[in-house]
């Protein structure tokens, strides 16, 4: 059975968008900084979907959007450690980790 | 003959000057008078040198050459317009060489007994020193460019000197004065010096006194609003040397200049510095002979006003130092009358005897101001009226001080006789009623000095608190060498040496000028001696008598009231108070609308950084949503 005949391209490029929205929506609206981070990771991973599945819709002899989407998962990794370290000195700091009371970088 | 040795008499009294002035405290004070002292000695040494050296090899067959001794190119605009850093020597630069430094030693060895003990004695010392270093360049200058740069830094270290004391709010008041009246000046003496340079295309002085030349036609031919340019350049020129030379109306700083210690007033306000006006219409003699002789008929009628008007106020003043400013201003009068009314070559008498006066008058001045010093120094107080009977007191001031009296009154055969003599002559036969004021303010000088001695070292005791003393050594030492040369500078040849084209000038002994000069000269001190010798209501009932002109002439005619009236009630009221308004309110207005406006908006808009990191976010996504739109929209 051949998946590609009869999952359009659309379909991914919905999800991946639903993906991204959804990860979106918990960054902007989540107060807890673990949950944004989720949020973030989300996002990241909608981007994946769309390198793999433009790649292989459309050039499927091809491999940069693997590599790619193989970049970003490493990159997510790293950022999520540092995300981490920082939200645990902030937590230490502040003894909490809402970003609603972690607002003294201002005017 | 080499002169180049002549550029030490330039730079060792800069070196002074840095070396006292930089090292400060860390120098003892006696220390950096010695100093100051010692290298002042070298140089005067170094200019008699030159003096003889130029004077003594004898009288070549075209008259004493100008020597170049040191020149290099300082600015070049075109192949013409070449600005030179140079020393020149010629008879009238040499001969103000020896008068500055002999005097300027004289000053600097007084010091050390006058000034001693007082705050700032190092200050003072490298202060004399820049003094003598932009005099000396001012006279040595090759053109006039370099003489005004000069020009303007003998006004800086006169300013620095009338404000020495700094703390005492008259001195800084005086300083001010000087600065703003010679600056005021000196704008029309730059002026003047476009003006020429422009049409001549040269700054340099011997191109421009060069006669035969073509530099000078051009500017003598073009007529500006009923003058030739060249007449009104010179007449420009003459006024910065008015200002310096305090003539009338600029004469007002001169008086109060006299806040600053007493020798500074003989050196710098006696017999040199306030004589740059009488070189500088010297130096430029034969353009103001050939090119503008109308502004030399202005000069003849300014000073004579000048000496005339000094003289009268003179006579009532009260305050010594004063009563000597006037002196100087009416004698620098004398001098500018003798070259307004002086021909060229065989009829250059006037320049002749102007600049002799400016010979004799530096050495009796410095020795008139000196010996006030030194009656200061012993009574502490300035005015006559705290003074008296000195005589007994202080033998040799009252004997130098006599000498420089008969000196300056005219008596032959001391030294004024000869050169006032001269000027006379040199007047009488060019206008008569020249000759007619300044023989009669030949009477009033005899006048207003015996007023001077006889209050001084004659009339009542005042009670003083301790008993006057006579100065040290080194004060008196200088009064007695002053002296000496007030007797015998008349002998001085000098009709041989500083003429205006070089050549000996044959001078001849009027016996119609120099008798009723001598008369009026005794009279005058006779006058003095019966109304000061003794304490008596002689001067009171004549002041009564003439009352008028009596308060008129103590309050100096009312000309210090009348620069008031026209500064603050006219120029302040109407030109300055506007145009500070529009600065204030329009120029910085626009400049702080501007600003404010920056801080308001951004005071408006700070609150978008509030630190909430899900606005930020918000506020992005926004903006890319938003971005996004517009270009689809536009694709």
């Amino acid at each position: 059975m051949n998946l590609q005949s009869e999952i359009p391209l659309e379909y991914m490029i919905v999800l991946s968008t639903a993906v991204f929205f959804i990860g979106l929506v918990g960054v902007v609206i989540r107060r807890n900084l673990i949950t944004m981070l989720m949020g973030i990771e989300l996002m990241l991973n909608a981007v994946n979907i769309n390198f793999v599945a433009f790649n292989h819709y459309l050039f499927p002899h091809r491999l940069e959007g693997h590599f790619f989407a193989l970049i970003v998962m490493a990159i997510a990794a790293a950022e999520a450690a540092v995300a981490i370290a920082l939200i645990i000195n902030i937590y230490r700091k502040f003894s909490t980790v809402s970003v609603d009371d972690v607002d003294e970088l201002k005017y | 003959m080499d002169y180049a040795y002549t550029l030490w008499i330039l730079t060792l009294p800069v070196a002074m000057f840095l070396t006292i002035g930089l090292s400060g405290d860390r120098l003892k004070s006696n220390a950096a008078g010695i100093l100051g002292t010692a290298g002042l000695a070298v140089i005067a040494a170094l200019s008699w040198f030159t003096a003889f050296s130029y004077f003594g090899s004898g009288l070549p067959e075209s008259g004493f050459q100008p020597v170049i001794a040191a020149q290099t190119t300082w600015l070049a605009f075109t192949e013409t317009l070449v600005i030179h850093l140079g020393i020149l020597l010629d008879p009238l630069s040499v001969m103000m060489l020896v008068v500055i430094t002999t005097v300027s030693l004289m000053v600097h060895i007084y010091s050390l007994g006058y000034m001693h003990g007082e705050r700032g004695y190092n200050r003072y010392y490298a202060f004399l020193s820049l003094f003598t270093f932009s005099m000396l360049g001012l006279v040595v200058a090759t053109n006039i460019f370099q003489m005004y740069i000069f020009w303007e830094l003998v006004g800086v270290s006169s300013y620095l000197l009338i404000g020495f004391y700094y703390e005492k709010p008259s001195a800084v008041a005086a300083a001010k004065k000087a600065f703003i009246v010679t600056r005021f000046a000196d704008l029309g003496f730059l002026i003047g010096i476009l003006l020429l340079s422009f049409n001549t295309g040269t700054f340099d002085f011997a191109a421009l006194n060069d006669m035969s030349g073509s530099a000078i036609a051009q500017p003598v031919t073009t007529v500006f609003m009923g003058l030739s340019v060249s007449t009104w350049a010179m007449l420009l020129i003459f006024m910065g040397g008015a200002g310096k030379s305090a003539m009338f109306p600029l004469h007002i700083w001169l008086p109060d200049a006299m806040e600053g210690p007493t020798p500074v007033s003989a050196l710098i306000h006696a017999a040199t510095m306030v004589v740059a006006g009488v070189y500088l219409v010297a130096r430029l003699f034969p353009v103001y002979h050939f090119a503008a002789p109308d502004s030399l008929e202005v000069i003849a009628w300014v000073g004579s006003f000048t000496s005339l008007f000094a003289a009268v106020i003179a006579c009532t003043q009260l305050d010594i130092k004063r009563v000597l400013a006037f002196s100087t201003l009416s004698q620098i009068g004398y001098m500018m009358v003798a070259l307004g009314v002086s021909g060229y070559g065989d009829e250059g008498v006037g320049y002749m005897a102007s600049l002799f006066h400016l010979f004799t008058h530096a050495f009796f001045k410095a020795l008139l101001f000196l010996g006030a010093g030194s009656v200061i120094h012993a009574v502490h107080s300035n005015l006559m009226t705290d003074m008296g009977g000195l005589r007994k007191y202080m033998p040799l001031t009252h004997l130098t001080f006599l000498i420089a009296c008969l000196t300056i009154a005219g008596v032959p055969p001391l030294s004024g006789f000869f050169s006032k003599d001269e000027i006379l002559v040199a007047a009488f036969e060019h206008n008569k009623v020249i000759f007619a004021v300044q023989w009669f303010v030949a009477g009033l000088t005899a006048f207003y000095m015996f007023r001077l001695y006889f209050n001084i070292f004659w009339n009542s005791d005042p009670h003083y608190h301790h008993t006057p003393h006579e100065s040290p050594p080194t004060m008196t030492g200088p009064l007695l060498f002053l002296a000496a040369a007030s007797v015998l500078a008349g002998f001085v040849p000098f009709h041989d040496f500083v003429t205006t084209d070089g050549k000996p000038l044959e001078t001849e002994f009027h016996t119609l000028v120099a008798v009723p000069s001598v008369l009026i000269g005794l009279a005058g001190i006779a006058l003095a001696w019966w109304m000061y010798a003794r304490k008596n209501s002689r001067p009171e009932s004549v002041a009564q008598t003439l009352h008028g002109l009596y308060s008129a002439a103590f309050r100096k005619f009312y000309i210090d009231e009348l620069y008031l009236f026209i500064t603050h009630q006219l120029i302040f009221r109407f030109i300055s108070r506007p145009v500070a308004w529009f600065d204030r309110h329009i120029v910085d207005g626009t400049m702080n609308l501007i600003g404010n406006t920056t801080v308001s908006v951004s005071v408006a808009i700070k609150k978008m950084q509030s630190g909430e990191l899900q606005w930020y976010i918000w506020y992005f996504t926004s903006g890319v949503l938003v971005l996004t739109l517009i270009l689809l929209y536009l694709n």
